[in-house]
């Protein structure tokens, strides 16, 4: 079941990671709130590849590498799980006050070369790749990929704790918390690579609704030395914000390129 | 229907004669809509810079089971974020239920019946309505603390609030 899943999972990251440079689909996941009130929130979450944001017509987002860190730090469960035609969806009891950090990550090695002419595809670890690529294959690439799709959800007051990012891939620290933010105000947040300041990137933020207007009304902020960048929401809704990292210095062996993608819907309230 | 209901628990006891008070009279218009549901109020005072001086009054479905009526506290946005989501409700002496259409005066004296003492400066009442299957709106009168002599703001809503009033006494 779990190497099922595991492979699954991979499948996904091998066809995101090829399909990326391509294609402008865009992977999300949707809360169906981000600011509870009361004794018992409950809140259900949408996951989806898609075009426009956010809507269901593309395909459904696999939830293998799904983890929900409850307030207090501890892994809080995801339930009700199903995946249809187009989207993926599950529902999350918030039983503690603070905030509940969604996050969907995956990462592993892709590879291609060839093999008596034939483009070949593979997927794995750094352990089975050495079993599983022939040493003597031919016009070999291998990316070292790591994705990471967030959204947040607060309970009552929010808190930091689920927040502490893991040191691991590309990842967004808060310096505005995730879910206070009002249109017409500025927010911050840096960016990290492997727990340091991911500096000079590209940061494209996307709002939904594309549906029932003509411009996408994107936003492209760029990182400071620290990694931090500002964005002053223009307007209430459910914005997409993503960046993505790529270089063939900093790689591993038997990897010759590096790829490390952030992915994160954040909800602005009006004033 | 009740039109005016008089003053709550904290204005009363205190006789306005004696120390300096504010007086807020809400107008909750009375609306033709298919689904009607009395709306959430909030009323608080701010300093000039948004911070919170004191969080006067929250009319909400107090009474409901398993205290689900607190689910919608966070449609009163900017009560929410300023104050409501820091806090356990209800709280003793602003919790309240939700009014019916009509007029209603309600009475605080800063400094007493746990109703936060204003150091002498600007601040702004501030008022905000959520309706379950309505709109939202929220309205500011600001004025000064304490009043050399009385003086009445008064703000007037659109949608979900009617007229607003303000009387400082000194």
């Amino acid at each position: 079941m779990k190497t099922m899943f595991a492979r699954a999972g991979l499948a996904l990251l091998l066809t995101a990671a090829i399909a990326l440079p391509a294609s402008a689909h865009r992977t999300w996941m949707l809360p169906s709130a981000t600011v509870l009130s009361g004794d018992d929130p409950w809140v259900t979450v949408d996951a989806a590849v898609s075009n426009d944001l956010f809507y269901f017509d593309h395909v459904p987002l696999r939830l293998d590498g799904l983890t929900v860190t409850a307030p207090d730090g501890s892994e809080a469960k995801a339930e009700n799980a199903a995946t249809g035609k187009y989207r993926s969806t599950f529902d999350l009891h918030l039983d503690k006050p603070g905030t509940y950090k969604i996050a969907l990550a995956s990462s592993g090695l892709m590879a291609m070369y060839e093999e008596n002419g034939k483009m070949k595809r593979w997927r794995g670890t750094a352990e089975t790749f050495a079993k599983e690529v022939p040493a003597d294959a031919k016009n070999l690439r291998v990316i070292d990929s790591q994705r990471r799709l967030e959204t947040f959800v607060t309970s009552g007051k929010p808190s930091d704790t689920a927040l502490k990012p893991t040191g691991k891939g590309l990842e967004l620290v808060p310096v505005t918390h995730p879910n206070d933010l009002v249109a017409g105000e500025a927010a911050t947040f840096k960016l990290q690579l492997d727990g340091k300041p991911a500096s000079d990137m590209e940061v494209s933020v996307v709002p939904g609704g594309k549906r029932y207007r003509d411009d996408l009304k994107d936003i492209k902020v760029k990182t400071g030395k620290d990694g931090s960048f500002s964005v002053t929401w223009p307007e209430a809704g459910m914005y997409w914000i993503s960046a993505s990292y790529e270089d063939e210095k900093t790689v591993q062996k038997p990897a010759n390129k590096r790829m490390a993608n952030y992915t994160a819907t954040l909800e602005v309230l009006p004033q | 229907m009740r039109v005016l209901v008089p003053v709550t628990l904290s204005g009363l006891i205190a006789s306005p004669a004696l120390a300096a008070e504010m007086a807020v009279t809400v107008e909750i218009p009375q609306l033709s809509v298919a689904e009607y549901h009395r709306p959430y109020v909030a009323l608080w005072v701010e300093r000039p810079d948004q911070s919170v001086a004191a969080n006067l009054a929250v009319w909400y479905d107090v009474k409901m089971r398993d205290n689900e009526g607190t689910k919608w506290l966070k449609d009163m946005r900017q009560w929410w974020r300023r104050i409501g989501r820091d806090l356990t409700m209800p709280v003793d002496g602003v919790s309240g239920p939700t009014r019916a259409p009509g007029e209603h005066r309600v009475t605080f004296v800063p400094g007493q019946n746990g109703v936060p003492k204003l150091d002498p400066g600007s601040y702004v009442l501030v008022v905000e309505a959520a309706r379950e299957v309505g709109g939202r709106e929220l309205l500011r009168i600001p004025f000064e603390w304490p009043a050399a002599k009385p003086a009445q703001g008064t703000a007037k809503g659109e949608a979900e609030l009617g007229r607003i009033a303000l009387d400082v006494t000194p």
